[in-house]
């Protein structure tokens, strides 16, 4: 399906995921306008948002079915097969987080279905971050996350370190905006264009590869992105927002909110800055500091969940190994890699909501730990799980391109994260429990089990039988970045889409 | 027929956690000796001079050239023989020592099983990799649930070491794979394709055998890299121990043999390399030797004599002489034969007496004179005695290693006789010497059960001593095989140089 966006229909036509979801987002915040007072109301939005996210998805799906793609002039959204893909990554964590929440919600007696209308909206920003093709519009999808995912810290009002956590979420964010919003300002003066496609042309032609502005801005914009991926040295805020705000909605933050940041930079670096290479340095480095930063950090950690805060920036930093090759291999590394990290983080967080003492699990809740326990090896990355094929993907990426030294940083700092994953495992199987009956009461409610159980499966699915999930990864990054030059026979770039 | 060895464990663990606690033990002994029985008929239907046989080769992760490529040739014939035949006598060893938490614990028994006999079987790089993690697995918890005192610190010790060798292993299976790629255009982790297509890898080749030597380095123990072991072998349960001297440390001496020398000849015989691992060898065959003369505790001493015997394969290996080869797979064998049984000894001593220590025991020759017959016996074998197997093996590689390294080899010689120094002492204050305190004086004796596991181990004992040709028969070509693939390549190499 060729869509020429300058067209208004097809315009329409491929934003109409993002219009689906904007709709029911509309639905919902009606809705809960009228009901908003028992926990069947609750539910009921609950039920809204996830039917509202699964029309998305269908959407979503419909447009990749039908190979959408653009032709014509560069337009403001992009539609190809890593928007979508990263689309229905973001809504099915969106959906996970939903079924999370439920139980969550009404277990800490947290009456405020606007949650749900704050997610539906949050992920919609996300959307239009991973498909922004304009610096403006991923700007836009930024803020409006941002915002959703500020009130989504400080949901419950009556927790102090909660609104302490949406406090500094908001002014720190608040300021890497400016960043970005400066950022593309030096962008702009130095290519006279927002646009990605274009302003890679412009770079070409104008030979603006060292042009002071043109790198200025786009260091401001590494400096924006770095904050909301919490790349070491911008992750300050991220242990201590992790740590304060609403378990589910940590989870979200930690898998979604980075994922589209992800996303968004992928994009931007790819097809803006493809052929600015002073990037990839500055990347390089973000990658190095983060991975030992992060896992560092979080070898010193008391707590399960400021531990998975560290992890997580640890994690990005994994990633950002596959942003520094710069390569289609990279990208497609890095959107398995979003899989299996999605799935194992929430997971993660999913049990973190009801287990407060890890000590002598196993005896009691034997499928609790060890559903927890496919998660921390996932996450150490450890072979049968998703979590190694996806670490394995990123070494090959590296590997490929030259860079054998972000490799090797990539498996010492794995060594180092076996001292706060395994411990877990330790306290779980190898510890006594505090008292008898410690850990009887716990409900994880089943939606949650479901999520769980979903999750584990998919992360020993993944790590047996990763080939479908390849393949799409490859040909979704074959649409954004160069096929690599130096690696000689993997796999075939996947077909290359016109307009690009 | 491979395949069904690496999948019926891991069905049986399965199906183990459906059964009843109290049935789980005599499962997992069913299930085991059911392995054995598919394994034993390798020895017979394994052709000597045949090469790689039983081979399955099906297409794993295409994407990436990664296949499913299992075959067994005359190194891993008999690894693959002693896994199967040390795993039912474990689980039957555990019966009594085991209380807690059964059904998981023979579960991981058997998946420890699978993983071992995969990561023998594998002959695609990643499959590989995958099989040497996986094994890590059921170690570590078999440690650290099951473990003495101080099990958690040895169990994440053992795991923290042996996942650092692997990964760097990793980051080297990787960048092998791509730099032979970029000569020959195709992506392949086939351990086959990558033998016949020996990359051009120039100064590259010394940072990736530096990363394999690693990884084998720390499962060896090779002497510096050794520390992980005694904390292990300690803390372990009496299974954990015999699996992990028994088979856990012959992967690495397996993967110098299979991977590292092969893939690397031309770094693994540059004299630099040749002269830091012999003399590495040495000091792990006198280090060891010294160190467990000195140790109060029986379990930590056998863990000691392990480093040494190991010392004597590694030294085997790198001679490079048919004998010192085959004598290298010998003692890799006979080791795992000796050693368990000393492990199963100790553990049965523990029992006993709820000590490890030598200075509990004395004199208890009396009280349980079958116990320690056999314990005199296998310690007999663990030193070298003519016509035990222990003999037969350091022998040969002696003997082919004085041709190669001479000085080398006198040096070793010696290592025999720090062997005598230091079990026989410990042989004689534990069986011998007046029987001074009253706890020893009411010991049972063995078992049926006990002498059950024992009485397989002591047959082999004698039997490799007296006649070991069978074994010798069905590993000379492959060791001679290994031995002029080696040779050829290094010079052809140094020729094109």
């Amino acid at each position: 399906m060729n869509l020429d966006l300058s067209s208004y229909a097809d315009l329409m036509t491929a934003l109409a995921p993002e219009l689906v979801l904007t709709a029911a987002g509309l639905g919902v915040l009606l809705l809960v306008a009228w009901r908003h007072r028992t926990v069947a109301d609750l539910r009921a939005a609950g039920a809204a948002t996830l039917a509202g996210l699964g029309a998305a998805a269908v959407t979503t799906w419909w447009l990749w079915w039908n190979g959408a793609h653009a032709v014509g002039i560069p337009a403001m959204i992009a539609a190809d097969d890593f928007r979508f893909v990263s689309d229905w990554l973001l809504l099915g964590t969106a959906a996970l987080t939903v079924l999370v929440s439920f139980h969550y919600l009404e277990r800490e007696h947290l009456l405020a279905p606007e949650y749900y209308v704050l997610v539906l909206f949050a992920t919609l920003g996300m959307m239009l971050m991973a498909g922004g093709e304009d610096l403006i519009v991923v700007f836009l999808g930024l803020e409006l996350m941002s915002v959703c995912v500020y009130v989504l810290a400080g949901i419950n009002r009556h927790s102090a370190p909660a609104a302490e956590a949406a406090l500094k979420y908001f002014l720190l964010g608040a300021f890497a905006s400016g960043f970005l919003l400066y950022g593309i300002a030096l962008v702009y003066g130095a290519t006279a264009t927002t646009n990605l496609t274009l302003i890679g042309v412009q770079i070409r032609t104008l030979s603006l590869q060292s042009n002071a502005m043109l790198l200025i801005g786009l260091g401001l914009l590494l400096v924006g992105f770095g904050f909301k991926v919490a790349a070491v040295p911008f992750h300050m805020w991220a242990p201590d927002v992790y740590d304060g705000s609403p378990t589910p909605v940590t989870g979200y933050m930690a898998t979604a909110v980075k994922a589209a940041a992800f996303a968004a930079l992928f994009r931007v670096l790819g097809e803006a800055f493809g052929s600015v290479p002073a990037w990839q340095h500055v990347v390089w480095w973000l990658a190095i500091a983060t991975m030992v930063g992060g896992n560092l950090i979080a070898l010193a950690q008391r707590t399960v969940k400021r531990m998975l805060a560290y992890s997580s920036i640890a994690h990005a930093g994994y990633l950002l190994v596959a942003v520094a090759t710069g390569t289609s291999l990279g990208a497609a590394a890095f959107l398995f890699y979003l899989v299996a990290y999605t799935l194992m983080t929430l997971a993660a967080f999913a049990l973190h909501v009801l287990i407060d003492d890890l000590a002598g699990l196993a005896q009691q809740r034997p499928w609790l730990a060890f559903a927890l326990a496919i998660c921390m090896l996932s996450l150490l990355g450890f072979p049968v799980t998703a979590g190694f094929i996806g670490k394995w993907y990123i070494l090959v990426a590296a590997t490929a391109a030259h860079e054998p030294a972000l490799a090797t940083v990539l498996v010492l700092t794995s060594v180092v994260s076996a001292g706060y994953y395994l411990p877990v495992i330790m306290a779980m199987y190898m510890k006594p429990e505090p008292f008898a009956q410690a850990h009887v009461g716990m409900q994880l409610g089943r939606l949650g089990g479901a999520v769980v159980a979903l999750s584990v499966a998919g992360l020993l699915f993944f790590g047996v039988r990763p080939n479908r999930l390849l393949d799409l990864a490859r040909t979704s990054a074959a649409a954004l970045m160069p096929p690599p030059a130096a690696a000689p026979g993997v796999a075939a770039p996947g077909p290359t889409i016109p307009g690009h | 027929m491979l395949t069904a060895l690496i999948a019926w464990p891991a069905l049986a663990a399965l199906l183990l956690l459906l059964v009843p606690t109290r049935w789980a033990k005599h499962v997992a002994l069913a299930a085991s000796l059911a392995e054995f029985a598919i394994a034993l008929p390798l020895w017979w239907t394994f052709v000597p001079a045949g090469g790689m046989q039983f081979q399955l080769d099906v297409p794993w992760i295409p994407a990436w050239g990664i296949r499913y490529a299992v075959g067994v040739d005359g190194i891993s014939l008999f690894l693959v023989l002693l896994t199967t035949f040390l795993v039912p006598l474990s689980v039957l060893g555990s019966y009594s020592y085991i209380t807690t938490r059964e059904r998981g614990f023979y579960a991981l028994m058997l998946l420890l099983t699978a993983g071992m006999l995969g990561v023998f079987v594998s002959l695609d790089l990643f499959l590989f990799y995958v099989m040497w993690e996986v094994m890590l697995i059921p170690m570590y918890f078999i440690i650290g649930v099951w473990g003495g005192e101080n099990r958690l610190y040895a169990a994440i010790k053992f795991f923290v070491y042996t996942f650092f060798g692997s990964l760097l292993m990793l980051v080297a299976i990787l960048a092998l794979v791509y730099l032979t790629a970029q000569r020959t255009g195709v992506i392949s982790f086939s351990y086959a394709y990558l033998m016949t297509n020996p990359g051009a890898l120039g100064p590259v080749a010394f940072w990736l055998f530096g990363a394999f030597f690693l990884a084998f380095a720390i499962k060896v123990p090779m002497f510096p890299f050794h520390t992980w072991l005694p904390d292990a072998h300690v803390e372990a349960p009496t299974a954990g121990s015999v699996l992990l001297a028994g088979i856990l440390l012959k992967m690495g001496t397996y993967g110098f043999l299979r991977f590292a020398v092969p893939f690397f000849p031309q770094v693994a015989l540059h004299p630099a390399v040749q002269t830091a691992i012999v003399v590495l060898a040495l000091v792990g065959i006198i280090y060891g030797g010294l160190v467990a003369m000195v140790q109060p505790d029986f379990k930590k001493l056998i863990a000691y004599s392990s480093v040494a015997h190991l010392g004597f394969v590694m030294l085997g290996i790198w001679a490079l002489t048919l004998q010192s080869v085959q004598g290298a797979l010998l003692v890799m064998i006979n080791h795992g034969i000796s050693t368990g049984a000393l492990f199963f000894l100790a553990g049965m001593l523990y029992e006993r007496r709820h000590s490890r220590m030598i200075a509990a025991f004395g004199g208890i020759a009396r009280v349980v004179p079958l116990l320690a017959a056999v314990l005199t016996l296998v310690s007999l074998s663990s030193i070298g005695l003519p016509a035990t197997n222990g003999f037969v093996g350091e022998f040969l590689i002696l003997l082919g290693a004085f041709r190669t390294y001479p000085v080398a080899a006198t040096i070793a010689a010696g290592g025999v006789i720090v062997a005598a120094m230091y079990l026989l002492p410990a042989l004689q204050r534990v069986i011998y010497n007046p029987l001074d305190k009253p706890e020893n004086e009411r010991l049972p004796d063995l078992t049926p059960r006990e002498l059950a596991v024992l009485l397989p181990l002591v047959a082999c004992i004698v039997w490799i001593g007296v006649y070991p040709k069978p074994i010798l028969r069905r590993t000379e070509p492959a060791a001679l095989q290994f031995i002029q693939s080696v040779r050829a390549s290094a010079a052809a190499m140094t020729a094109g140089r």
